[in-house]
């Protein structure tokens, strides 16, 4: 049920933070089965951003989105009409001590408490650090989407789409739907992750991403220029995007004018709560991102705190569905004492197995290439602070030993989107430099706040007499 | 340049961007609103004073901040439009005081 902010309750059984498929399955779960169960969402909307506006988009017609989009219908009615209390417009910043949930609504700062934290923040994309990606007119393919689905604002003007991975072939396809023209797709995907593929083909073959991906592709091939082997790309302009110039590996330079350049290269958890919540995090090889430590329950090092969904690898939102309810039944049984559900569990594990066949496959197809994710010269890494590559590299070699130290040195990771959109650069760009692994390189120390929030919230804060102490003096 | 697909006759409201009257569709959010109107800038940076606009839309990237009814660095794109919306771009370095 949704509810207001000033409706809050003090203490809750579980909170849900996340209201994309696996925090709305966690939450629909833990309320089912009769916990008090708060979800959090720092949408005005439910669904994530794959179901992004499902319950508010102007696209009624079904065949725009595709049938999997509104797959997420079920999923949110199910969450809504159970008795979870869901909070619209709710931003967790910090899970603080003793299982306080601190989370900001309209600007004011509230905190509660939960016995079990289920943290489903899920993925946002890959930084896609090209010349020029910072100029207006430049954007995300996932962005892109979301303007599609919220708001059905689709670019006029010449278009291209540059990057891989299924999302992007997937907004080319939506876009041919609404008659939507494409200049050119440019098609980033490593020639030689190819033969890196045969020891996955069988899963992907035999999986569900495959007939459907295949489709979608055939019909955008069909319609759209698709230019592949692209190994090196860049954005123009002064104030706005106002070409794309690219190089293919057989070494020809080409340049089109155009006002939307749509970048994608793949989704990566959002690891930001997690890791400022203290959840122990590793390096990827295969997915060339951070993820969490997890049991087969999404259980953390944390303790009481669970990552279910892309947050806790990237596995898409049917898997992300099967992890919710997973954790939830984690949730149940740890505070009722009984090993229930056991039904339940193995549907759920029978179903995420189902959606992890076949990830591998695409995991490694679609791997950005190093050229794209290793950037060189004036490139800019870090958006919010005006840092580029060549500083990344030359503070590196000054004998600049990790992302915590640089941050001192460039201020990179300093600025509002606290390292989101710069932190997998860094890494890999020092551990590259260094001669070492983005593991031993390692990633920035978040702290709370995960999000910026006003001073006046955290002075808002309800404290106790020790609190009072450690900043007033009389 | 973005364009609406829906041109029904849905009701429309109007917010102020830098003062100038720019109509929106209720559900929009601000930098939707902000870019179907045209407008891609949302800011410049407080480092070299580029021009910036919003960029992954869903509340990660903080490209797209803008100032609403007076209160700075606010984010368009997780902000929804209100009828009367004042809102205002380029905010550069943050200064005390003015």
């Amino acid at each position: 049920m949704i509810i207001a902010a000033g409706e809050l309750h003090d203490e809750y059984d579980v909170a849900v933070i996340g209201a994309g498929p696996a925090g709305l399955a966690a939450s629909a779960f833990c309320a089912r089965a009769g916990l008090k169960c708060v979800l959090f969402d720092d949408q005005t909307g439910p669904g994530g951003q794959i179901y992004r506006s499902i319950t508010s988009s102007p696209l009624s017609r079904h065949c725009v989105l595709g049938k999997d989009y509104w797959r997420g219908e079920t999923i949110v009615r199910d969450a809504l009409a159970s008795d979870a209390h869901y909070v619209a417009g709710a931003s967790v910043w910090g899970l603080l001590s003793s299982n306080a949930v601190a989370v900001s609504v309209s600007g004011i700062t509230r905190q509660i408490r939960a016995a079990r934290i289920i943290i489903a923040t899920g993925a946002m994309e890959r930084p896609f650090p090209i010349q020029g990606w910072t100029l207006p007119g430049v954007m995300t393919c996932g962005a892109a989407q979301i303007l599609l689905k919220s708001s059905a604002l689709v670019p006029e003007g010449p278009t291209v789409l540059a990057g891989c991975g299924p999302l992007l072939w997937l907004l080319a396809w939506q876009y041919l739907n609404v008659g939507v023209r494409i200049d050119a797709i440019l098609d980033t995907t490593a020639q030689r992750n190819w033969h890196r593929l045969f020891r996955h083909a069988v899963a992907f073959a035999t999986s569900s991403y495959m007939t459907e991906g295949l489709r979608l592709m055939y019909q955008v091939r069909r319609a759209v220029r698709v230019v592949t082997g692209i190994v090196e790309l860049g954005a123009e302009g002064g104030e706005r995007v106002e070409s794309v110039l690219w190089r293919t590996r057989r070494g020809r330079f080409e340049r089109l004018p155009c006002n939307t350049l749509l970048l994608h290269q793949g989704v990566v958890p959002n690891v930001n709560l997690a890791m400022s919540a203290r959840v122990e995090h590793r390096w990827s090889d295969t997915q060339l991102c951070w993820v969490p430590n997890v049991d087969d329950f999404g259980s953390t090092t944390a303790p009481a705190i669970a990552v279910a969904g892309d947050g806790a690898g990237i596995a898409g939102a049917g898997a992300a569905v099967a992890c919710g309810q997973i954790a939830a039944i984690a949730a149940i049984r740890a505070l009722t004492n009984k090993a229930s559900h056991k039904d339940e569990e193995r549907n759920a594990r029978r179903m995420l197995h189902r959606y992890q066949r076949g990830r591998t496959f695409l995991d490694l197809l679609y791997q950005p290439a190093p050229h794209f994710r290793l950037p060189r010269g004036e490139t800019i890494v870090c958006r919010c602070e005006d840092v580029t590559a060549r500083q990344v590299i030359e503070t590196t070699l000054l004998g600049c030993p990790g992302p915590n130290q640089i941050k001192a040195f460039l201020r990179c990771g300093m600025g509002p989107c606290q390292g989101r959109f710069c932190g997998l650069t860094i890494t890999e760009l020092m551990a590259e430099t260094r001669g070492s692994s983005c593991a031993e390189v390692g990633y920035f120390h978040l702290r709370p706040p995960a999000k910026p929030i006003a001073l006046s919230e955290f002075a808002g804060l309800r404290s106790d007499e020790a609190a009072m102490k450690a900043v007033v003096r009389e | 340049m973005f364009r609406r697909l829906n041109k029904g006759p849905e009701r429309l409201l109007t917010i102020f961007v830098d003062g100038a009257p720019t109509s929106a569709r209720p559900g929009d959010s601000v930098a939707a609103a902000m870019l179907a109107s045209g407008r891609i800038g949302c800011r410049t940076t407080a480092v070299s004073g580029a021009v910036r606009g919003p960029f992954c839309l869903m509340g990660v990237c903080f490209e797209c901040l803008v100032t609403i009814e007076g209160v700075a660095s606010l984010q368009a794109c997780m902000i929804p439009v209100r009828e009367g919306m004042r809102i205002e771009t380029k905010c550069g370095n943050r200064t005390f005081g003015t």
